[in-house]
């Protein structure tokens, strides 16, 4: 397989990944930090690189009503937004996924207003992550490329809308390696898309979108439930396969020095990548220590971390987003509550950290360490959410 | 354009059984809609009353092809649509000619969905978006919207004892859609079932979008006979409520001008919305002056684009 190394943002990585999915209809709106992405996409229909009808909708909400329009002709159909556009989508998100539309956001997280921020946390998707969409997170740009690729086939397998993110500007803008593949193993991987039902069969006419009450709703809802439910057995499988097609190596969850470790940090997208690295140095001095990344955070692979830290003393579960007065962030809840009634209960503490684009630094990782240490030896005497990198 | 005996024989794409009120105008425009459309059609619908009784699950109404989104959205959906036709066209995925309809109520079309149509209609989407216009959220219990006009009483614009009902005129859409430098706009209301269909013909035979703002009569809504919907929709046209015209290719057509128009107390009071307006000659006056003024308006831009 021939592959074409280049060096490139993450935008410029996922608007390549949209190039060679060469999707029938993209509607998308501009928004900081994932408006190159549209850019570089219309260029691309412009200069004819594409076979795609581009629609340069007046809104977020639109462009997803657009996609959902085109995804119900059974056309391959993407977008691409961040931050208020998720949350102005937000309404049709859930429409999407209730039709079982198997259509792609390409996003770029970056912090909800108010204070208005363009910079990075992952509160704009974490406020969907109920919407029934599979959300994928990426380490780097070239997780964003191949990641982007994977579930536009996984979602038109499974019968679900995905959400493909990077950090916005950490990975969105800042310029590193990326192995592309050709244009041609792209498309032979995808293969054609072939509909079950299209709107556009005017001898077979279908209703999409009736009024259902009491009678069907929640079956109909149950089925899609057990629809993101099978798509956790799938998507690893799925991921299996596109890992043979391009020679990667994906986990659903990636583990990281996580042989005989005693403490880990559970992160998600860029942070992940930076505590890999600390873990690196810190093995150096005897620590045992490593890192869980979920790459996929819906559906959530509960069971799957519990094997994987259960036999930890204490485990550093990062937020980069709070959901106000819940019991942690979303990534602590959901790890917490898969631990419930688990007959190993290793410490496990909060960090909320790096709001509307708040670094974070290899000291902070380290402090990190540290802390979930003494958090297990004093025996979970502080609270449990902790929020760091800030002034206070 | 078909006679009324061919319409009638055109199959039913949009079928009984659905569990609008009796006398609702909304449901006879839409099958006069669908027996001109024809069977290569696809409708996009807003949420409102025509979607909700038309389409209660495991049952359906609509022998074509239809989706229903949200409320604010079915001209961003059909736009969606029709663009993913054109792209499965090209790759000749599709081979039938297909027609796309979008429609909304007035709630859908003038307030929360502005937008969206106005969106979908400088883009220039091959669409009829066609709005049945019953002066209210009438799925949600009847309140005012910007299509309500002038005295009416909703349940949010109530007339009480120091407010009489909505105080404020009525948005004109048509004139908006005119605005958007459109080949084919219209205002219409199915009393005139030829009027109607010779307008529907004609914003489908277009390639681009095309806009038809139908009046609809809501006998629940409007405090009216349900037997007397159809007439109630001639009054409007012959006291100048609802003038019918149309704007074709920069040029404004009245297609009926009532010779000796009547008095808009014959249209007002056959209905209880606006009751409360017998004794408040002022306000009566107020609402007459304001349509005189917008029917020499228009009769003005008649002439001047002729
Ligand atoms: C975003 C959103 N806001 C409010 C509603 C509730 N709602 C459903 S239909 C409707 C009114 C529809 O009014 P209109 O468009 O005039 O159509 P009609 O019911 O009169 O046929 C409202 C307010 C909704 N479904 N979605």
């Amino acid at each position: 397989m021939s592959i074409k190394i280049v060096a490139k943002t993450g935008n410029e990585a996922m608007a390549e990944a949209m190039r060679q999915i060469n999707p029938d209809v993209v509607a998308a709106y501009p928004i900081t930090p994932a408006t190159e992405i549209v850019q570089l996409f219309s260029n691309y229909v412009s200069d004819g690189k594409v076979d795609t009808e581009f629609i340069a909708v007046e809104s977020e909400h639109s462009a997803m009503s657009a996609c959902v329009g085109a995804a119900t002709t059974g056309a391959r159909v993407m977008t691409s937004t961040s931050s208020q556009g998720i949350a102005l989508m937000h309404e049709i998100l859930y429409i999407a996924s209730g039709l079982r539309l198997p259509i792609m956001i390409c996003g770029v997280n970056r912090a909800l207003s108010a204070p208005i921020s363009i910079h990075c946390d992952h509160s704009d998707t974490m406020g969907s992550r109920d919407a029934g969409w599979i959300q994928i997170l990426s380490e780097d740009a070239q997780e964003a490329y191949d990641l982007t690729i994977f579930a536009m086939k996984a979602a038109e397998k499974v019968l679900l809308p995905a959400m493909v993110t990077s950090d916005g500007f950490i990975i969105s803008h800042a310029m590193s390696r990326l192995d592309m593949y050709e244009d041609k193993k792209v498309q032979d991987y995808l293969g054609e898309k072939k509909p079950a039902y299209t709107s556009l069969d005017v001898d077979n006419p279908i209703t999409i979108g009736p009024l259902v009450v009491q009678d069907y709703f929640m079956e109909i809802k149950r089925g899609q439930i057990q629809a993101i439910i099978d798509a956790k057995k799938q998507l690893p499988i799925l991921l299996e396969e596109f890992n043979k097609t391009m020679n990667k190596n994906y986990k659903v969850i990636e583990e990281y020095n996580m042989e005989d470790a005693e403490y880990a940090i559970v992160a998600l997208g860029s942070t992940a990548g930076t505590a890999k690295y600390i873990t690196d140095k810190l093995r150096q001095e005897g620590k045992k220590v490593g890192v869980v990344k979920p790459l996929v955070f819906r559906p959530f692979y509960g069971e799957d971390l519990v094997k994987m830290l259960e036999n930890l003393k204490g485990i550093a579960i990062l937020d980069r987003s709070d959901p106000q007065s819940a019991m942690g962030g979303p990534l602590f809840t959901e790890i917490t509550s898969a631990f419930y009634g688990h007959e190993k209960q290793p410490a496990a503490r909060n960090y909320i950290y790096g709001l509307g684009g708040r670094d974070i630094s290899y000291d902070d990782i380290k402090d990190i360490f540290k802390d979930i240490a003494e958090y297990f030896e004093k025996g979970k005497k502080e609270e449990a959410v902790k929020y760091i990198t800030i002034r206070e | 354009m078909p006679t009324i005996k061919e319409l009638t024989r055109t199959g039913d794409l949009f079928t009984s059984g659905h569990r609008a009120c009796a006398g609702c105008g909304g449901t006879i425009i839409l099958r006069l809609l669908m027996a001109n459309a024809g069977k290569n059609t696809v409708v996009g619908a807003a949420t409102g009353c025509m979607e909700v009784v038309s389409t209660i699950y495991p049952y359906t109404s609509w022998d074509v092809n239809f989706v229903h989104n949200a409320f604010e959205n079915s001209a961003a959906t059909v736009s969606g649509i029709e663009t993913a036709y054109r792209a499965l066209k090209k790759k000749g995925k599709i081979k039938k000619d297909i027609k796309f309809i979008a429609y909304g109520g007035d709630g859908g079309t003038f307030d929360i969905g502005l937008q969206s149509l106005s969106g979908a209609v400088e883009r220039g989407h091959n669409m009829l978006y066609l709005c049945y216009n019953n002066g209210a959220y009438m799925n949600t219990g009847i309140q005012r919207s910007s299509a309500t006009p002038f005295g009416a009483h909703t349940t949010t614009s109530p007339a009480g004892s120091k407010i009489k009902g909505k105080m404020q005129q009525r948005k004109d859409l048509t004139e908006i859609m005119i605005a958007h430098d459109m080949k084919y706009v219209a205002q219409a209301t199915p009393h005139n079932w030829s009027d109607l269909s010779n307008k529907i013909n004609k914003a489908l035979a277009l390639n681009g979008p095309a806009f038809i703002n139908v009046l609809s009569p809501c006998p629940l809504g409007w405090g009216s006979d349900p037997a007397q919907s159809i007439q109630i929709a001639k009054l409007a046209v012959e006291t100048l409520y609802w003038p019918v015209y149309e704007y074709e290719n920069g040029k404004y057509k009245i297609n009926i001008k009532p010779k000796k128009p009547k008095d808009i107390e014959e249209f007002l009071f056959v209905q209880n919305r606006f009751k409360h307006l017998k004794n408040e000659k002022e306000l009566i006056d107020k609402i007459r002056k304001h349509l005189n003024e917008k029917w020499n308006e228009l009769l003005n831009k008649e002439k001047c684009t002729n």
